[in-house]
């Protein structure tokens, strides 16, 4: 990987930051709810006859074990990535070092 | 692609099934959650669903079986999508947070059928531990993301790379519009089950895609520059795998 080829990769993750971050900037009295809140409302609103007929299997006890299970598929999915990349890189210089 | 006899099977027996379960029921997200999808269109969405998780199916086994090499980047593809619609990201659209899908990379490198069976995984996952989506709106979702919007990827992958568009830019357009177009079959969805009485499906189609749609704006720009920059990650550092399966262009 050359040194253009990483400077273009920082600046296209700060890039993504930014798009991120810009709205927490300038809306701080927003909460960000879920979107898919926001559409049980307009169901409601549009059908307000409408009754959820089916509810989820489990029922979490609150947002902080909501979220334990958010990180943990992150963290699942992270592991496997970082093991690729972890795998595919060391083969890249071993097979270099080999080569001379 | 030429199917052998059995696999021919498999998926004529899959589409067989989906068109009993479509004459059954003549229907009249983030995920769509659960109960918000009256039972009929439950039925069809997931009924559609199933000749591409069988043809997904197939893929599977066939890269498996013959492209050895490229497993490692087919489960980090899957990791992927894991990770991504995992994160919830603030929007500045309609100022509320939904999450990237993440299915756009497999879909290009590995083609869009994989990501069904992918997708279903993150959904069924989502749906059973997260409470997040919903068991009975699975088929709607899947087909959503794990369908409509990787083969949306896909075609448009094969159609930049015809017009001999630069491949990492090709990429990242493709991501981010799979990503987009997810959320705008959602609101398809959800606009059709949920018609409104003063303007009909249209109107109805109309507020949901100012739900999900436009909050998606950012987070599809956001998702196609970061399978951008994996992608070049996988050029400088996979390149055996990308020539396995056919993604290794102009080495420079």
């Amino acid at each position: 990987m050359n040194k253009k080829t990483v400077i273009t990769i920082l600046v296209l993750l700060l890039i993504c930051v930014g798009i991120a971050v810009y709205p927490l900037m300038i809306n701080e009295d927003s909460d960000f709810g879920g979107a898919d809140g926001a559409a049980e409302e307009a169901i409601l609103e549009i059908d307000p006859d409408y009754e959820p007929w089916a509810s989820s299997p489990i029922e979490l006890p609150g947002g902080e074990t909501e979220s334990l299970l958010f990180c943990l598929q992150a963290a699942i999915g992270a592991i496997i990535i970082g093991f690729g990349f972890g795998y595919l890189v060391a083969r890249k210089r071993y097979n270099r070092q080999a080569a001379e | 692609m030429a199917f052998t006899r059995n696999e021919r099977r498999l998926l004529t027996a899959s589409a067989v099934l989906a068109l009993c379960f479509c004459l059954a029921a003549p229907a009249g997200a983030m995920h769509i959650m659960e109960g918000y999808l009256p039972v009929g269109h439950c039925v069809f969405w997931g009924a559609v669903c199933l000749p591409f998780l069988a043809w997904g199916l197939i893929s599977i086994k066939r890269i498996v079986a013959q492209h050895r090499k490229a497993v490692l980047l087919l489960a980090m593809m899957g990791a992927y999508a894991f990770v991504l619609s995992a994160l919830k990201i603030p929007s500045a659209f309609g100022m509320s947070s939904s999450h990237p899908t993440g299915t756009g990379l497999g879909a290009v490198m590995f083609g869009a059928p994989v990501m069904a069976v992918l997708g279903i995984i993150v959904l069924l996952f989502q749906a059973v531990l997260l409470a997040h989506g919903g068991l009975t709106t699975l088929g709607a979702n899947t087909f959503s993301m794990a369908i409509a919007g990787p083969f949306l990827s896909w075609g448009l992958y094969a159609l930049l790379k015809k017009c001999r568009v630069n491949q990492t830019v090709s990429v990242g357009l493709a991501c981010a519009l799979g990503d987009l177009f997810t959320y705008v079959i959602t609101s398809l969805q959800l606009g059709f089950s949920h018609p409104s009485a003063v303007g009909g499906v249209g109107a109805s189609i109309a507020e949901f895609m100012g739900i999900f749609a436009v909050t998606q704006i950012p987070l599809a720009a956001i998702e196609g520059i970061l399978s951008a920059v994996v992608f070049m990650l996988l050029q400088s550092f996979a390149k055996p795998e990308l020539r396995e399966i056919g993604m290794l262009q102009e080495v420079r």
